[in-house]
C-alpha cells in the first residue's frame, strides 16, 4: 500500500520545484535554445537557397555562353558563305568581261579584215581598170596589125586575167 | 517529407509494440517475483520488505549496511505541527531507534515509515526533504546547469554546428519539437507548449536514468513514485484545461455525431466524456509510476533470489547469482529502453491532449 500512497511533502515539493524548474528552464534554457535552433535552421535554409540560386545562375550563364558560341559559329558560317559567293561572283564577272573583250577584239579584227579586203578589192579593181586600159591600148595597137591576132590576143589576155 | 513521416510512424508503431510487450512482461514478472518472496517470508532475509524499502520514499538516503552499521546520508526533517515548524536532521532518529523532540519514526504497523507525534499519536504535516525530494532537487539543479550551459553555447556559437553536450542533446530537443509537439499540437500553436514539453521529457528521462544507478547520487525511485508522476499529470491536466477552446467543451457537453438519446434524458455521453477528462491524466500518472516501479522491483527481485538461495545454502547462492546477474543485466538494458519510451510516451500524450483541447471544429 505504501507504494500507491502519495506523500504530502513530496507532492508539495514536487509542485513547487517542478513549476520553478519549468519557469527557469523556459526563461534561461529553452528560449535561447529554440531561438538558436530556429536561427540556425533559417540560416541553413538561406544558404541552401543561395546555393541553389547560384547553381541556377551558373546554368543560365553556361547556357548563354553556349548560345553565344553557337551564334558566333553561325555568324562565321554566314560570313564564309558570303565570301565564297562574292568570290564566285567576281570570278564569273571576270570571265564574262574577258570573253566580252575577246569577242570585241575578234569583231574588230574581223572588221579590219573586211576593210582590208575591200581596200584590196578596190585596189584590184583600179589595177584591173588600168590593166584593161593598157590591154585595150595593146589591142588597139595589135588591131592595127592583124585583126585576127587582135581577137586572139584579147581572148588570151582575158583568159589570163583571173580575179583572185 | 511523406516518406519521412511514414518511417517515423513505423518507428512509433514498433516502439508502441515493444512498450506494450515490456509492460505486460513486467507485470507478469513482478507477480512472479512477489509470489516467490512471499513464500520466503519466514526466512531471516525478507525479500519483499527489502524490495519495498528500495522503491519507496525514505527520510534518509540509505547507502549500505555493514552488519548492524547503517551508512546513510541524513536529510532534513521539516514538520508542521500544532501551528509551528519543527526542523531537524533525520539522523537524530538513529534509523528509527530513538525519539527526538517528541517525534518518532514508525518502523512497523499502519504508519510505517512516517513521523508520528509521540504524545498525541497524530501525524504532523510532513514537508521533509526526503530521499525523493533530495533526488528531485539534485536532478533539477543538474538539469538547470546542463540546459543553461547548452543554451549559452547556442548564443555563443550562433548559427554554427552543435558541439559537445549540445550535439548530444540537440537531436532529442529537435525530436520533441518536430515529432512530438508539431504533429500533435499543430504548426501554429506548438511553440507556447515547447518549454513545458521539453522540461517534462528531460525531467522524466533523466530521472528514469538516475533511478537506474544503484548507488548514492542515483537510486531514488523518483519517477516510480505516484506523488511525482501525479503532480506531472496534474500539470498536464491543468494546461489542457486552461488551453481548451469552446469546441473542446462542446465536445464534452454535447458530443456531436452521437444519437440524442445518449444525451437526453440520461446524460450518458457527457458523463463518459467528463470521466475521460480525468482518466487521461490518471492513466498518465499510473503508466509512468507502474512501469518504472515494476522495472525496479524485477531487478531487485533477481537480486533477492541470490540472498534467498544463499540463506538456504551458500553454494546455491553463488550458483544462482550468475543467473540472477545475467537477468538483472538484461532487465537493466530493457530499463534503459523503458526510461526513454516512458518519457517519450508521457510527453507525446501530454502534447496530444493539448492538441485535442485546441482542435477546431471540422
Amino acid at each position: 500500500m505504501e507504494l500507491v500512497q502519495p506523500g504530502i511533502g513530496l507532492i508539495f515539493w514536487m509542485t513547487l520545484s517542478f513549476a520553478a524548474l519549468i519557469f527557469i528552464l523556459a526563461k534561461f534554457a529553452w528560449k535561447p535554445i529554440l531561438k538558436g535552433l530556429h536561427e540556425r535552421e533559417a540560416s541553413i535554409d538561406d544558404a541552401l537557397n543561395a546555393a541553389n540560386k547560384a547553381r541556377e545562375d551558373m546554368k543560365d550563364l553556361k547556357f548563354s555562353n553556349e548560345q553565344l558560341l553557337k551564334e558566333a559559329k553561325e555568324d562565321r558560317d554566314v560570313i564564309l558563305r558570303e565570301a565564297r559567293a562574292v568570290k564566285d561572283k567576281i570570278i564569273d564577272e571576270a570571265k564574262e568581261k574577258a570573253s566580252a573583250e575577246a569577242a570585241r577584239i575578234v569583231e574588230a579584227a574581223k572588221e579590219n579584215i573586211q576593210y582590208e579586203k575591200m581596200a584590196a578589192i578596190t585596189d584590184l579593181k583600179n589595177q584591173l581598170a588600168t590593166l584593161s586600159i593598157e590591154i585595150a591600148e595593146k589591142v588597139l595597137k595589135e588591131e592595127l596589125s592583124t585583126k585576127n591576132r587582135h581577137k586572139d590576143l584579147v581572148e588570151r589576155l582575158i583568159g589570163e586575167v583571173k580575179f583572185n | 517529407m511523406k516518406i519521412k513521416y511514414k518511417g517515423l510512424s513505423f518507428i512509433r508503431q514498433i516502439a508502441l509494440i515493444v512498450g506494450v510487450l515490456i509492460i505486460s512482461a513486467q507485470v507478469s514478472f513482478s507477480n512472479e517475483s512477489e509470489g516467490r518472496h512471499l513464500t520466503n517470508d519466514e526466512e531471516a532475509y525478507d525479500a519483499g520488505k527489502m524490495i519495498i524499502e528500495h522503491v519507496i520514499d525514505a527520510h534518509e538516503w540509505h547507502i549500505m549496511s555493514i552488519g548492524e552499521t547503517h551508512v546513510s546520508v541524513p536529510l532534513p526533517v521539516i514538520l508542521y505541527d500544532e501551528g509551528e515548524f519543527v526542523v531537524f536532521m533525520s539522523s537524530k532518529f538513529h534509523h528509527g531507534h530513538e525519539e527526538y523532540k517528541g517525534y518518532k519514526l514508525e518502523l512497523d504497523g499502519e504508519n510505517k515509515g512516517k513521523i508520528v507525534n509521540v504524545e498525541s499519536g497524530v501525524l504532523p504535516l510532513d514537508l521533509s526533504i526526503t530521499k525523493n525530494v533530495a533526488a528531485m532537487l539534485m536532478s533539477m539543479v543538474f538539469m538547470s546547469w546542463l540546459f543553461i550551459s547548452i543554451a549559452r553555447s547556442y548564443t555563443k556559437r550562433k548559427g554554427m554546428a552543435p558541439k559537445g553536450m549540445q550535439s548530444l542533446l540537440e537531436p532529442l530537443i529537435i525530436f520533441i519539437r518536430d515529432d512530438v509537439a508539431k504533429p500533435s499540437i499543430g504548426e501554429k500553436k506548438y511553440e507556447k507548449y515547447m518549454p513545458y514539453l521539453l522540461t517534462l521529457f528531460f525531467f522524466i528521462f533523466l530521472n528514469n536514468m538516475f533511478g537506474l544507478i544503484p548507488f548514492f547520487p542515483g537510486g531514488a525511485n523518483l519517477t516510480g513514485n505516484v506523488a511525482v508522476t501525479g503532480v506531472m499529470a496534474v500539470f498536464t491536466f491543468l494546461i489542457t484545461t486552461f488551453s481548451a477552446n469552446k469546441n473542446y467543451w462542446v465536445h464534452i457537453v454535447n458530443t456531436p455525431g452521437v444519437p440524442w438519446w445518449l444525451k437526453i434524458p440520461v446524460p450518458l455521453m457527457p458523463i463518459v466524456e467528463i470521466m475521460g477528462v480525468f482518466t487521461k491524466p490518471f492513466v498518465l500518472m499510473v503508466r509512468l509510476f507502474a512501469n518504472i516501479t515494476a522495472g525496479h522491483i524485477i531487478v531487485l527481485g533477481f537480486m533477492s533470489l541470490i540472498f534467498i538461495f544463499g540463506n538456504m545454502n551458500v553454494g546455491l547462492g553463488y550458483g544462482v547469482s550468475v543467473v540472477s546477474v545475467a537477468f538483472a543485466i538484461f532487465m537493466g538494458l530493457l530499463e534503459l529502453l523503458v526510461a526513454f519510451i516512458q518519457a517519450y510516451v508521457f510527453t507525446l500524450l501530454s502534447a496530444l491532449y493539448f492538441g485535442m483541447a485546441m482542435e477546431e471544429s471540422h
